[in-house]
């Protein structure tokens, strides 16, 4: 048998490498491809209302919020999941009760719910989304979101969830 | 001559903050806001225009008033302005001040604002004892402070999506910054650093 013939350079540069490629984080390791679970945002909190009802459409409507609600890691579609939606709308501000309604995804893990025309509030055209562990089966992590509109001038937004099993 | 040049002064004066908060004035946004929140907004825009007034207070180009006397009371009318704005603001959406105020907030505009409206507090702060300061700390205090209030409010206003009409906005936050610069040209404050 023959060993190889190890200079001190080689051994050197060897750890290094490897010292480097690890400390450095640019290595993966091999697994099936995962769907990280969407974190939740600053400021998705404010003005929530826990409970508000299930219904199928916030005041008079006119804009369409949409999304998907999927598990972290497969990506698996998840049904019966309970969203909720607030905004300051052409109908009210963001703290009033009438600005605020929640609707359940549907077999696909899809939700959608019509509101009144969300309009710029405090700087900026956003919604707000919440899924709350505590109204709802639970089994995942609670998740509060502040999505800003492209343009004031949209009719929809669309919002994707992606949870994390606890 | 001179009468003329103050009427020209004063008129300037009068249509640069006129035409701004007319414009805003007319924004569709307003009619779906409770009158809190709209005074709240107005405000601020009150404060932007005070920011013009200020600096030409000092530079001495509006004739017929004692302007260093009212330069103190536009900038305890500033100091009112803000808190207007932002107790308006709380009232309308408590968690999103709250936010602000902890800078925490997720607007990119939120942080100018905040900081501009510490450094205008400090200001009165520091007016209110500048006699035991000494001239040099003062006026170089005061200058450092008016460019950081000046500078954030003028980027706060800008990042804003509200009620101000984009081109009027724009137009009174170019003229804010040249006045602020132009005062301290003028005042040539940087004789104060040697």
């Amino acid at each position: 048998m023959t060993t190889p013939n190890l200079t001190r350079r080689a051994v050197v540069s060897t750890a290094g490498a490897a010292l480097l490629t690890s400390a450095s984080g640019l290595t993966l390791p091999a697994r099936a491809q995962t769907v990280a679970a969407t974190p939740t945002m600053r400021g998705g909190a404010n003005n929530y209302r826990p409970g508000a009802p299930i219904m199928e459409r916030i005041g008079n409507g006119g804009f369409w919020t949409t999304g998907t609600v999927r598990r972290a890691g497969d990506g698996a579609p998840l049904a019966g999941r309970r969203i909720q939606v607030w905004a300051h709308t052409t109908e009210g501000h963001e703290r009033d009760a009438r600005s605020h309604g929640a609707t359940l995804t549907d077999a696909d893990g899809v939700f959608r719910i019509e509101m009144p025309q969300i309009v710029p509030a405090f700087g900026q055209p956003h919604a707000h989304l919440a899924y709350d562990a505590e109204y709802d089966d639970g089994g995942f992590e609670t998740v509060f979101l502040r999505p800003v509109m492209e343009r004031a001038s949209d009719t929809s937004l669309h919002v994707e969830f992606v949870l994390r099993p606890v | 001559m001179s009468l003329l040049r103050g009427v020209v002064a004063w008129g300037a004066l009068a249509l640069a903050i006129a035409v701004p908060l007319i414009a805003a004035a007319q924004s569709p946004l307003l009619q779906w806001r409770e009158p809190l929140y709209v005074i709240a907004g107005f405000s601020g825009i009150v404060g932007l225009a005070l920011l013009l007034v200020q600096p030409l207070l000092i530079t001495g180009v509006l004739p017929g008033i004692p302007a260093r006397r009212i330069h103190i009371w536009t900038g305890m009318a500033l100091v009112f302005a803000v808190v207007v704005h932002v107790a308006g603001l709380w009232v309308t959406s408590p968690p999103d001040v709250v936010d602000v105020l902890l800078f925490r907030s997720p607007t990119p505009f939120s942080v100018w604002g905040a900081v501009a409206m510490w450094t205008l507090f400090a200001t009165a702060i520091l007016a209110a004892v500048r006699k035991q300061l000494g001239l040099r700390i003062w006026r170089l205090g005061h200058s450092v402070a008016a460019v950081v209030i000046v500078t954030g409010t003028v980027v706060h206003a800008w990042l804003i999506q509200g009620a101000m009409e984009n081109v009027t906005k724009g137009a009174l936050c170019v003229i804010v910054l040249g006045a602020g610069a132009w005062a301290l040209c003028r005042r040539r404050v940087w004789r104060m650093l040697r």
